[in-house]
């Protein structure tokens, strides 16, 4: 590991101007970031310590929902009483994602900023457009089992591993933020995350040093909230594909998909044919889809999970 | 401008070349450390190299397999994805600080009593898993299992099972470290 100064700043205008110097990167649970540090895929100068601003708060807003902060622990954000009975989605996708170890660690944040965990983006000595733009990408050519199908790009297939961001995007939230200026903005999930495109190394519409301060949720949708994870084992494991459902007592409902695209992957229309059925919905989720021969399996995957739970939310 | 980091309170050492370390105190097992530490020693290296606290064991070093479970003001962590320059203030619990062989948790003492173990490699972080387990439960924390989010919870095979996945054994001595805990939950009920 690269050595790296460290302070842990006491005000978000301290910490907002910290991160954005040259080689400065924020670390909230550490458990995505020591990770790759140890490997050497991130080499931050200077790490800024956010434990100490304060932002481990879930408060309600006054348009009935909930803000978050960018601190809430995913363990406990799973176990807020107001979000187990009015984002059940956003529970269970949190208690699907990783171990009750690492749940007590990882942040809100740190959770929206993972990064892929793509074995070719994890291993330095193979071509990666993500860790080492321009070199090339390893998973086109290699084991793409895992990798995405759809929102892809022919400089990079990974996924967005995270679970939490499924249930997040299903339910229109909105990531809060600090520029360096002390400038605040609200960006909608849906605008957050980038497609690959030529540049697979910049992922979200963050600036450089942005601060997430908080996420917050609108008004609960209320209905049946369900949340299918397929993975190579029960437990402990990154989703094949993963489906969240929130179906609605008069038929409409939301739908956003993990473990397919290099972000949580939803299109509001195919939200229109949750009538129809889960192959209508799909056709429109995978329009588009460029899915390799070893993960062509994914589609009829997606499928039958978000069949299972349009089965069971009306049951 | 990594320049500017050399005048960042807290930190000694970077000026002349060196990585940089920062001063740290810590509650370990009830007794206070403290002392001068490079910033990229995890707090796993720190109780095994610098302490000589082994029970804690390194398994894969990146938060795959819950070797290194420890407990960090009531709560179980990795101490492998974590830097020790960020518990500043922080009360760890190791196995050993769990019980002694005078004096065993009745985990531990379960654990024996179950065969929950071969080679005993990930046994110290089983068994603070479980302790924290057992009360995330008596919490009210939800896991992926739990079908009613609202009710309480009880603590059956299903959501231990789903609980302790965080912790590999190599050994596969799943079923006895199962009866183990089960065990023991029975006890407290
Ligand atoms: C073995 C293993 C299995 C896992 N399985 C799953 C799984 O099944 N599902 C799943 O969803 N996740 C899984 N994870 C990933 C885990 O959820 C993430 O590591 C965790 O959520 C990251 O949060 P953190 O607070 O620890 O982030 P950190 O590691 O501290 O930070 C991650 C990134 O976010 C940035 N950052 C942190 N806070 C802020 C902030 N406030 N503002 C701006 N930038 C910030 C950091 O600079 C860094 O780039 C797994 C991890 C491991 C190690
Ligand atoms: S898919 Fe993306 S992350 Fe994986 S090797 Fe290709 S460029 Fe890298
Ligand atoms: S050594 Fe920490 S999880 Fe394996
Ligand atoms: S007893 Fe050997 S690894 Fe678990």
């Amino acid at each position: 590991m690269r050595a790296f100064s460290y302070e842990k700043p006491g005000t978000l205008a301290e910490a907002a101007a910290a991160g954005a110097r040259e080689g400065a990167k924020y670390i909230a649970g550490g458990t995505n970031l020591i990770d790759l540090m140890k490997l050497e895929i991130e080499t931050p100068a200077h790490l800024v310590d956010v434990n100490g601003l304060g932002l481990d708060r879930i408060e309600e807003t006054a348009a009935g929902g909930l803000r978050i902060g960018a601190l809430v622990r995913n363990t406990d954000l799973a176990a807020d009483p107001r979000v187990r009975r009015d984002y059940a989605l956003l529970t269970r996708a949190l208690v699907a994602g990783a171990s009750g170890q690492l749940r007590n660690k990882a942040t809100t944040a740190g959770n929206l900023l993972q990064r892929t965990r793509c074995a070719y983006f994890y291993d330095t000595n193979m071509p990666c457009n993500k860790r080492a733009p321009g070199s090339g990408c390893a998973a086109l050519e290699g084991i793409s089992r895992q990798l995405g199908v759809v929102g892809t790009s022919e400089a990079c297939i990974a996924t967005h591993p995270s679970d939490m961001a499924v249930a997040l995007r299903a339910l229109d939230a909105e990531i809060e933020t600090m520029r360096a200026d002390g400038v605040a903005r609200s960006i909608p999930i849906g605008e957050f995350y980038r497609t690959p495109g030529e540049t697979p190394e910049i992922e979200t519409v963050l600036g450089a040093g942005e601060l997430i301060t908080g996420v917050t949720l609108p008004a609960p949708l209320g209905g049946a909230q369900l949340y299918h994870k397929a993975r190579d084992r029960a437990s402990y494991a990154f989703a094949l594909v993963s489906v969240g459902l929130v179906l609605r007592e008069d038929g409409t409902g939301r739908i956003a998909l993990g473990g397919v695209a290099p972000m949580p992957w939803r299109v509001e229309a195919a939200e229109a044919e949750l009538g129809e059925g889960a192959a209508a919905a799909c056709e429109m989720l995978f329009a588009g889809a460029r899915p390799t021969e070893q993960n062509a399996f994914k589609l009829p995957l997606a499928e039958r999970a978000l069949a299972a739970l349009l089965a069971e939310a009306r049951s | 401008m990594p320049s500017d980091f050399e005048t960042i309170p807290r930190e000694t050492g970077a000026a002349d070349g060196a990585p940089p370390r920062s001063e740290v105190s810590l509650t370990i097992n009830g007794r206070d450390w403290s002392g001068v530490i490079d910033n990229r020693v995890t707090l796993l290296d720190l109780l095994r190299e610098e302490i000589g606290l082994t029970g804690s064991k390194k398994g894969c070093d990146h938060g795959q397999c819950g070797a290194c479970t420890v407990i960090v003001n009531g709560r179980r962590v990795n101490a492998c994805l974590s830097f020790a320059v960020m518990h500043q203030g922080d009360a760890v619990t190791t196995i050993e600080g769990v019980g002694r062989p005078d004096a065993l948790d009745p985990l531990q003492a379960a654990f024996v009593a179950h065969d929950g173990y071969q080679c005993g490699y990930c046994t110290p972080g089983q068994i603070c898993s479980a302790k924290a387990v057992l009360e995330e439960i008596a919490a009210g924390v939800p896991s992926h299992v739990t079908r009613d989010l609202e009710a309480p919870i009880a603590t059956t095979a299903e959501e231990i099972r789903e609980r302790m996945s965080g912790n590999i054994c190599r050994c596969g001595a799943y079923a006895n470290i199962l009866a183990a805990i089960s065990e023991v939950a029975e006890g407290a009920r």
